[in-house]
């Protein structure tokens, strides 16, 4: 128990810190309210090493406090569609095992975006925010398939060194 | 990489293609909207193909609304540079006679749809 809450501490810590340099890349695509979504690594990765219920934890504990640090009600509801929707998405692709690390995280980051539209019809109550939606699906694409080689190559190196500390 | 996943970025590309038709064209605006000296000289549909003189105390513009685009076809201004700055339908772009003191504009009439500089602050 109490090394699954110093990993879980230590993913959550990561998530955060991920999302906080993400500011620092030098990655613009032109377009307002397009990132990495660096911190979608951590989930990722953790959906390939940990339980599906303790990655979702991560993930709503990172949001949650992210937003309390250095956003506001509004930021946060955003984030927890997208995060939310993004996870289950992931999960699901995960579970039907059809796709590849990056194909799930390319899922992920394009539902991400999805949820994060969504909410924000709602918020505004205005359907045209849709107008949207292309440009931040092929952002999605993009940053999930970068994410995703990413997250191939770090949870295979973490695997590995599982197996070894199990030894 | 797997194939899978190449269908699957490929699917999300085709389904931003489809939305970017069906629904792109609400980025546009679709009013025009006619500033002379500072003051508003009228207010135009985008939809609606007409052309507008723009008579004020230093010379004219044609103004020219066609197919949902909006350009400037004639001026007697020295430079006419509004002429060659083209046509537009961009809520972001306008066209601005310097020597007349002319900018064109295009808006939404909705007011709901937000500036891009909005969505930004929330997102942030």
């Amino acid at each position: 128990m109490a090394k699954k809450v110093a990993e879980m501490g230590v993913f959550v810590a990561l998530a955060m810190i991920f999302s906080y340099v993400e500011v620092l890349i030098p990655f613009h695509f032109g377009i307002p309210g397009v990132k990495l979504g660096i911190a979608n690594l951590v989930i990722v990765v953790g959906l390939y090493l940990f339980p599906a219920k303790e990655v979702f934890g991560i993930s709503v504990v990172r949001i949650l406090l992210m937003g309390l640090l250095f956003g506001n009600g509004v930021s946060i509801l955003y984030s927890l569609v997208g995060g939310i929707l993004s996870f289950f998405v992931m999960l699901f692709c995960k579970k039907v095992s059809v796709f590849s690390v990056i194909g799930v995280s390319v899922a992920g980051g394009v539902f991400h975006n999805i949820g994060q539209i969504l909410a924000a019809m709602v918020v505004l109550w205005n359907v045209r925010i849709v107008s949207y939606l292309p440009v931040l699906l092929v952002a999605g694409v993009v940053t999930g398939a970068l994410n995703g080689y990413l997250s191939k190559k770090i949870s295979s190196i973490m695997l590995q060194a599982r197996k070894q500390m199990e030894k | 990489m797997n194939k899978k996943d190449l269908w699957l970025i490929l699917g999300f590309i085709m389904l931003a293609g489809v939305c970017y038709i069906l629904f792109g064209r609400t980025r546009l605006g679709n009013q025009v909207v006619i500033v002379l000296d500072g003051k508003e000289y009228g207010t135009y549909s985008l939809d609606q193909n007409q052309d507008i003189m723009v008579k004020g105390e230093k010379g004219y513009n044609q103004v020219r609304i066609e197919d949902c685009m909006v350009w400037i076809v004639d001026a007697d201004c020295p430079d006419r540079y509004c002429v060659k700055q083209g046509k537009t339908n961009d809520r972001h772009k306008s066209l601005i006679c310097l020597p007349h003191e002319l900018v064109v504009e295009v808006k939404s009439s909705d007011q709901g749809m937000p500036d891009e500089d909005d969505v930004d602050m929330i997102s942030q």
